[in-house]
């Protein structure tokens, strides 16, 4: 639980660089997002946001290998329709764990409120379906 | 400059999610399978970047301007819309059927696993999809 809370604070860290420097809310969905928009101007940042993420998991990689080991029964097909729900249902509700759950609960957002409550309620019924529908309940 | 803070933010919050075992997808279904054996370790996490972050937002937000920019991007719609709801429960489903959320599906692309990269090309697509839809004009 130690490494939770000392992972947690590096987050909100990291939130809080964004937010002193550029003064924008810290959202991954919503970084990716601006990213693939053809309108988007400044793509600059976001990319090297995302470019951030990737060579931080790099180097986290090589320090702990085993922080990265996939320890469930889903298949490939389970991640392609996850992959679509999540990447259409954050641009739709405009946040994700990031810019709902951490950035939007911390300046206590109604609309981050109840986006959270939402997407942690339906994140455990399609855990609940999940194991049902393998037989593990 | 904003570059490289981007950078620099993306880095540590690479760090971030690493250490604190939101990679590992066990975890995260654990959290949310809380009609079984239950693993508590995501409300660290959350508590401990909520903790940080609601402190240093009021201190940051005193300032007229962040360093960098003009004025503060935050965003200050307060309406409760479908909108919300529905995509904040599509995420939701996702997010439970694979254990991946959008930040740790692209700091674990590094380590070769094959299911981080089914996971995140299907999220550009419905990203995509959406963009598209909404270029259209559904969703206004």
């Amino acid at each position: 639980m130690i490494n939770a809370i000392i992972g947690g604070a590096l987050i909100g860290i990291s939130a809080s660089i964004m937010l002193l420097f550029t003064g924008r809310v810290t959202g991954i969905s919503g970084i990716m997002g601006g990213i693939l928009n053809p309108k988007s101007s400044d793509k600059g940042w976001r990319f090297l946001f995302i470019a951030g993420l990737v060579v931080g998991g790099l180097v986290m990689v090589s320090i702990q290998p085993d922080n990265f080991v996939v320890k469930s029964v889903a298949t490939n097909i389970d991640y392609v329709i996850a992959g679509l729900l999540v990447g259409f249902g954050t641009l739709l509700g405009n946040g994700c764990t990031s810019g709902h759950g951490v950035c939007g609960l911390s300046r206590f957002s109604s609309r981050s409120f109840v986006a959270t409550i939402t997407f942690m309620a339906m994140g455990i019924l399609s855990t609940l379906i999940f194991r049902l529908l393998r037989g593990e309940i | 400059m904003r570059n490289l803070i981007g950078f620099i933010a993306g880095i540590v919050f690479a760090v971030g999610l690493s250490i604190s075992g939101m990679t590992q997808v066990h975890i995260v279904k654990g959290f949310l399978n809380i009609f079984g054996e239950w693993d508590p370790r995501l409300i660290g996490v959350m508590g401990g970047a909520i903790l940080v972050h609601a402190i240093s937002f009021r201190l940051i937000t005193k300032r007229k301007s962040p360093i960098l920019n003009k004025e503060f991007l935050i965003p200050n719609i307060k309406t409760l819309d479908l909108k919300l709801v529905a995509g904040a429960a599509l995420f939701g489903l996702g997010w439970g059927w694979a254990g991946i959320c959008p930040g740790p599906g692209l700091t674990s692309l590094t380590s070769g696993a094959e299911e981080f990269y089914y996971f995140i090309s299907a999220m550009i697509v419905g990203m995509v999809v959406f963009q598209f839809l909404q270029r259209r004009g559904l969703f206004k």
